[in-house]
Formats: C-alpha cells, structure tokens, sequence
C-alpha cells in the first residue's frame, strides 16, 4: 500500500514538492532532544492521547511505584539508577506514542542484555502497566495503542 | 462425573499446584467442550493455562449447554506444561430428552504449541492437537448401524491477537483444520472415512477483562442425518488468572436430525 502511495505521490510534482516540504518542516521541529511543546502538536499522535509529556511522566511515575512494589520483578532494577532509568523511558515512550522526541539511549539489546529476562516477567511488566493505565484512567483503546507498540519490542529485551 | 472429580482429585495430587501466571490475562483463551482450550466449540492453537516457559498450570472446567431437546454437562481438566504441551481429559454427558436417555463419551486430549505466540511473534501461533475419544453408551450410535466407537480427532490450529487492530480494540482469530470421522461429534460414534473440517472462531477484547466472539466449525454428515455446522457467539470474562466465566448463545441447527436446535451455554473454570 505505501508503495503505492508513494508512487502516486511521486507521480505527482506538485504533491510531491508540497509533501517535503511538510517533510522538512517536521523534521527541523521535531529532532530536537527536549520536548517542545509548540512542535508539531498534532492532537492524533498516541502522545497527544496519552496526555503529552505531563502524562508520560505520569505514567512512567506509577510504572517505577509499581516495579518497586512488585515481587517478581523488582530484582531486576535492584541496582538501576532510578533517575536515569526514569528519563530513558520517559523520552521512549515519547518516541514510539509519535511524540516530539527521539529516544537517544543505549539500544533496547545493550540495556537489556544480561538481564535474561523471562517470557513472563516480561509479560508482568506489561501487566504492571496496564495496572497503571487503569489506574490513571486512560481509554481501553489508547492503553492498547501504547501496549501494541511495546509489544514488537519483545525479542530484542528478552532472554538476552 | 463422579469418576472424573476422581480424576481431577488425581491431578491436583500428582501436580503439586504451580502456581503458573506468566501469560497475559484472557490469552489461554477458555476450555471447548471437548477439554482442549480453545473457544467452547473450537480448540485453539493457545495451550490452557497461564504457563510460560518455565511454569506449569493446572484448569478445572465444568460446561452445561442446553439445546431445545439436548442437555450437554462436561466437565473436564487439562495440565499445561511449559507453554508447550496441553494434556486434557474431559468427561460429557449429552442429555437426549426425546429419548430419555444420556449418552457419554470421554476425551482424552494432546496439544502441542509447534511455532510463535498469539500476541509475540510476527506470524500465529500453531499447534497441533490430538483428541482420542471413547464413547461409553453405544447403544444409540449401534442402533444406527454404527460399529465403531472410539477414534482420533486430529488438528491443526492457528491463531493471533492483534494488538489495537480495530479502533485501538484487540482483535483475535483462530482458524483449526480438523481430521475426523465422528458423527456428532463422536456421540454417535464414529464412521470409517475421515473428513477434514475447517473450523473458525474470530473475537473482540471489550476491554482487558471481556472478549465477545463467534465460532462456526463445520461438521462432516457421514451417516447422512442432516448432521449441521454449528454455531456460537459467545462473551468471556477474566476477572483474575484464576477464574473464567463464559456464556454463549448457541445455534446448531439440527442434531442428530431434530431441527431447531439453539439454546444456552455457561462455563466456569479454574486454574492455579
Ligand atoms: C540502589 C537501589 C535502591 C535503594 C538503596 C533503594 C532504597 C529504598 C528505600 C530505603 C526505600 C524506602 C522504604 C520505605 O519507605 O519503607 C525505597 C522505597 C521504594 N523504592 Fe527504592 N531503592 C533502590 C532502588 C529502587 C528502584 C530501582 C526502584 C524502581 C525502579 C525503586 C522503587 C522504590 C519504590 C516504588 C519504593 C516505595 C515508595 C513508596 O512506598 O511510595 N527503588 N527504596
Ligand atoms: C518493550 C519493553 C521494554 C522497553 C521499551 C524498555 C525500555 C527501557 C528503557 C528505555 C530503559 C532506560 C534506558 C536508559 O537508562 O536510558 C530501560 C532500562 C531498564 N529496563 Fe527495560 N524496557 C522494556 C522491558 C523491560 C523488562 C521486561 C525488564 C525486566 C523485567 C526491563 C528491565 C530494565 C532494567 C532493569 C533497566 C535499567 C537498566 C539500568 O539502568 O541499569 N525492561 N528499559
């Protein structure tokens, strides 16, 4: 499908001047380290649902207060910097929901890896998170949409 | 069904209860009719249970369905071990009021997971099953000149979860390809040829707790009875690991050539 969008679109100068332009514009707003409310605020993005950086933060709170109640996987943060760890996954989860950042940290394998973690402590940290959506009152489709993008993830953090 | 709380007593004994967890709520899916998980008509590629990898699980399930001249009690267990491999044993009872009289037929069933994970891997989880099932009551099935009682269901399913595919909602399909030659479903034993029959179920997660769905699995007519593809829509509910309730609404048309043949379904079961 995209292959043919894009060659409509290739086919068509006009379109296709005006749509890199919007390109641009996007790229230059957009690259920036720190979030910029101004950049592209584009109410449909999974960011925006979720509540823009206030909300992220939000969620990322509840998920740490979570992790350090949880018996089954708390071991695996014994030694994390919490701070740290805490801005990494603010700034991800800002990424993958299209918000206006890019995730800069180690790759998914470099940090996970020697943590060999399980299939189903991986699935208690999924767990954990939709206990914090719930809690924070988000819409069953929105938590989804965040779920399913997490989702993909999986092999490249577990039983490394 | 004293015979298989027996049964159950006995797998609770030689199982020192897991305490099996690491699935996602709901993903097992709930226990067909004939012991192995699945929908409630149709067995699907999920393993019962909420074992992962390095777990095991053990399920109760107990099944009433009542159909305008049937009544059908089942109740049943099923061992999961290690995601991996899905034992089962069910014990039905098929109530024929015209008749005054109950038909039983036990099920022992093997599933195995061969490839993926319905929400992890980029294509569906599959598996394949064996359902071994041995009529008890023969003499209806003998009375229609049927001589064999006990055979071999085999199948092959798949299935996926897709994350948020509908409006941000879940959306889950199985399809199962099943071997068999059992005339209504082995209540009325089994003919010599066997048939493959395709099976579908497709459901919607309402939320992380609730999934409504249909199933329709297609039947072969070998005794030339008029024997119809059945039919469900059905709503599970997940309130913790532990527990699902399912109800369902089923059409089967015609059973054992009596038309009209829909009504109710409500199943409850257990896992530790
Ligand atoms: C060097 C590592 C850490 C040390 C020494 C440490 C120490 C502590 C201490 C002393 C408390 C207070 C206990 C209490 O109030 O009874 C606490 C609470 C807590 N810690 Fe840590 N912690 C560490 C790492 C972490 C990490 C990595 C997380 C989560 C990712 C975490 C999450 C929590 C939570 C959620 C609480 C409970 C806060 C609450 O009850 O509101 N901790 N920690
Ligand atoms: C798709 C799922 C996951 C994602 C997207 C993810 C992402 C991240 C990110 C962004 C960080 C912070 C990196 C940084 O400090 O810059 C992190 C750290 C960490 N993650 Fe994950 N993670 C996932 C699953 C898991 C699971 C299932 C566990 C364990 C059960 C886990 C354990 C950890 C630990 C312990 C750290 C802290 C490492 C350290 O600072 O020493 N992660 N993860």
């Amino acid at each position: 499908m995209s292959q043919l969008n894009q060659a409509l679109l290739l086919s068509a100068n006009l379109l296709k001047t005006l749509s890199s332009i919007v390109l641009v514009g996007l790229i230059l707003s957009c690259s920036s380290q720190q979030p910029i409310p101004s950049c592209g605020e584009n109410p449909n993005t999974l960011y925006a649902k979720l509540g823009s950086q206030a909300g992220i933060e939000k969620i990322v709170d509840g998920l740490i207060q979570a992790i350090g109640r949880d018996q089954q996987i708390f071991h695996y943060f014994r030694e994390a910097n919490v701070s740290h760890f805490r801005a990494g996954l603010i700034q991800h989860f800002c990424d993958i929901a299209n918000g206006p950042c890019r995730y800069q940290g180690d790759s998914m394998q470099q940090i996970h890896t020697g943590m060999n973690i399980s299939e189903g402590d991986f699935n208690r940290l999924v767990e954990l998170l939709i206990e914090v959506l719930e809690q924070l009152d988000y819409d069953i489709p929105i938590q989804n949409q965040l779920i399913a993008r997490l989702a993909p993830l999986r092999s490249q953090v577990i039983k490394i | 069904m004293k015979r298989i709380s027996l049964l159950f007593v006995f797998f609770i004994w030689l199982v020192p209860v897991g305490y099996a967890k690491g699935k996602i709520l709901a993903t097992p899916g709930v226990s067909t009719f004939e012991g192995s998980a699945g929908g409630g008509l149709v067995p699907w590629a999920q393993l019962a249970g909420y074992d992962s990898e390095d777990e095991y699980s053990t399920t109760g399930f107990c099944t009433r369905a009542g159909l305008k001249d049937f009544d059908l009690s089942v109740c049943g267990v099923q061992l999961g071990l290690y995601d991996r491999i899905e034992m089962s044993a069910a014990k039905q009872s098929l109530g024929v009021q015209p008749l005054g009289l109950a038909i039983e037929q036990d099920i022992w069933g093997i599933k195995t997971r061969l490839y993926g994970d319905i929400i992890y891997s980029k294509w569906p989880q599959v598996s394949f099953g064996v359902q071994h099932k041995r009529l008890q009551d023969r003499a209806v099935a003998a009375s229609l000149g049927v001589s064999q009682f006990s055979a071999n269901d085999y199948y092959i399913s798949a299935s996926k979860l897709h994350l948020a595919a509908a409006s941000g909602y879940h959306l889950f399909w199985n399809l199962t390809l099943r071997r068999t030659a059992a005339i209504e479903t082995g209540f009325l034993g089994f003919s010599s040829d066997a048939q493959w029959q395709p099976e579908v179920s497709a459901a919607a997660f309402l939320n992380h707790e609730f999934a409504i769905g249909m199933e329709y699995r297609t039947k072969p007519d070998e005794l030339a009875i008029g024997e119809s593809h059945w039919r469900d829509l059905f709503i599970a509910w997940f309130p913790n690991k532990q527990v699902n309730v399912t109800f369902a609404y089923l059409d089967f048309k015609q059973v054992a050539a009596i038309p009209q043949q829909n009504g109710w379904y409500l199943s409850l079961s257990g896992s530790f």
